[in-house]
């Protein structure tokens, strides 16, 4: 299945991608590619098949729901590339 | 003395740091020492800690000194893929967008690793999020082969591999989410394992695909690698998904030997495009296990054609929606001159991820999107409990599978960069242990007549770590590659 310009676009608008015009004609290419070579899936029936989501064998456990230090709002912060106070600071977002 | 040092296993160290008859600092040191030697040719290390591996070797030497030591590796230096978080240390994955990125805690596996007092040495390189087999996805630079500084270590593990087999390390800490411990422990005659899915703590480990991903141990040696992985395999309650088991006994069975097991050969293992050297050392491996006492039974797993596909449609989905949190506000990289949140977003991503990571970025997000859920996504899932039944099926007939880990040796750097379709077919034979959430195992089985290590796959039921261990123990015994000198 071959993939459109266009249809490289939308995806890498959904995954909030910048991509070159470059980029966008090879991944139409590679993208086309990889979709061609997992579309042998489509031999298999599974109609009556449960999907797996997890290999875990166990279902997934719980804690016991007791307060717990986190992370004190310094060591939070240390690594944002911009903050105000105790914030973390972006660009404005209404204009 | 530093260089037959750093040849010892972690367990021949271990028990002279016992009599003290080495300091942890000395080993430390030859550990560090040896990468400055080696490290500008291997390029396996993305930092070095030296403050911090001496520091630690000095407390562990203090502890051997009381008599207290902290565990049967205490003060043996180790190094980390830099996909766990280090508290206080940079930490990448490999990639630009977390360049800078140092974290306030540690994940639980390096925190055991502290308290069992190994020296942490440093940060190994890796192909960026662990999306790769050859390492040259890393955002910084490849890493280059030991065994041939021409060829890849493999990946996306590879400088965790790379450094153990140079010698630059005594072990280290990968991760596996279709491969990316075996493959490269075959390329580079080192051991890895790669535990069942939940055994070992995935908390504070960079997320790629989090129902595949599992850390695991790499040595050079199959007592090495039971030592390093008993003290990581622990139930962790900040893992919701961390299987509430007890740490198991992998050292006391280990010389046991594989008289009466059956031993399961998957016929859809051994198929056309498997390298005739690969295929020629795989086949008098197994005629050796036959001596050793074991039966080989001719066993099928008849959806492992399709496990390629559903592989990359999962594990490509499940990264697309982790990777969304690296959007430059908290922390990481961000995008200079963005006008606009949006705008920040996108060039910030567009920017701070590699060629590949955007590839499966791309793919993931297709994959989820409206229209073609059902058809890529819940397919593929459909498809991974037929690939886990067929491996349910086969373990009642037989103890374990044995199958080579990667079809070719150590290919040559650059030879696949633009192909990845033919970079994926390196895993073929790896990941369907990680969709079925098996352990699996490589160990050293040959060399080419290019002097290019291959590995042997041992693949087990569900926490049946121990006796992947044994089996592959009773292998190395007939022949000790790991005893056998790296050209580097």
């Amino acid at each position: 299945m071959a993939l459109t310009l266009e249809q490289v676009r939308h995806v890498a608008t959904l995954a909030r991608l910048s991509l070159t015009p470059q980029e966008e004609a090879r991944y139409a290419t590679q993208l086309s590619q990889v979709l061609d070579a997992v579309a042998e899936l489509e031999a298999l029936d599974v109609s009556q098949v449960e999907p797996t989501s997890h290999a875990t064998l166990a279902s997934s456990l719980l804690r016991e729901d007791v307060m717990r230090p986190s992370l004190p709002p310094e060591a939070g912060l240390a690594n944002a590339p911009a903050k105000v106070g105790t914030a973390f600071a972006v660009p404005k977002i209404l204009e | 003395m530093s260089s037959t040092l750093t040849d010892l296993s972690m367990l021949e160290l271990a028990a002279k740091l016992a009599t003290r008859e080495v300091s942890s600092v000395e080993a430390t040191r030859a550990s560090l020492q040896r990468i400055a030697q080696v490290d500008p040719k291997v390029r396996a290390f993305l930092r070095v800690d030296e403050p911090g591996a001496l520091k630690a070797a000095e407390a562990s030497d203090a502890r051997r000194h009381a008599g207290s030591p902290a565990s049967a590796l205490d003060g043996v230096p180790v190094g980390l893929k830099d996909i766990f978080l280090t508290e206080g240390l940079e930490t990448t994955c490999g990639s630009r967008i977390l360049e800078g990125f140092v974290p306030p805690y540690d994940a639980t596996v390096v925190r055991l690793l502290k308290e069992a007092g190994l020296p942490l040495v440093g940060k190994l390189n890796m192909d960026e999020f662990a999306m790769g087999s050859s390492n040259e996805s890393s955002a910084y630079f490849p890493t280059h082969n030991p065994w041939d500084l021409t060829r890849t270590p493999g990946g996306s593990s590879g400088g965790s591999a790379a450094a153990v087999a140079a010698r630059e390390v005594f072990g280290a800490l990968g991760t596996d989410t279709g491969g990316s411990i075996r493959q490269p422990a075959a390329f580079t005659n080192t051991v890895g394992l790669k535990p069942t899915y939940g055994r070992v703590s995935r908390y504070g480990v960079i997320a790629f695909a989090s129902s595949l991903d599992q850390p695991g141990p790499m040595a050079r040696t199959v007592g090495d690698t039971a030592a390093l992985f008993q003290l990581i395999a622990r139930h962790d309650p900040r893992d919701s998904t961390s299987a509430d088991v007890a740490t198991p006994d992998c050292l006391t069975g280990l010389e046991d030997g594989v008289r009466g097991l059956k031993l399961g050969v998957p016929r859809e293992y051994f198929t056309a495009g498997m390298d005739p050297e690969v295929e020629g050392t795989l086949r008098a491996s197994l005629e050796e296990f036959e001596r050793m006492g074991a039966t080989l039974v001719d066993v099928s797993l008849p959806h492992t054609k399709y496990a390629l596909a559903t592989y990359y449609l999962l594990a490509s989905s499940e990264a697309s929606s982790n990777l969304a949190r690296y959007d430059g506000i908290r922390y990481g990289q961000r995008a200079k001159d963005a006008r606009g949140l949006k705008e920040l977003y996108t060039q910030t991503r567009g920017q701070g991820f590699g060629a590949e990571v955007k590839r499966r970025i791309m793919l993931g997000t297709y994959a989820l999107s409206a229209g073609y859920y059902d058809a890529y996504y819940l397919r593929a899932q459909k498809v991974r409990t037929l690939i886990r039944e067929d491996f349910t099926r086969a373990f009642q007939q037989v103890d374990a599978l044995v199958s080579p880990t990667s079809p070719v040796p150590a290919f040559k750097l650059g030879d696949k960069v633009d192909d990845p379709l033919s970079m994926y077919l390196m895993d073929v034979y790896t990941l369907p242990c990680n969709l079925a959430g098996l352990p699996g195992l490589s160990v050293p089985c040959g060399f080419t007549q290019a002097g290019l290590p291959v590995g042997l796959q041992i693949l087990g039921r569900p926490f049946d770590e121990a006796r992947l261990l044994r089996i592959a123990r009773a292998f190395e015994r007939e022949h000790d590659f790991f005893r056998r000198a790296v050209p580097v």
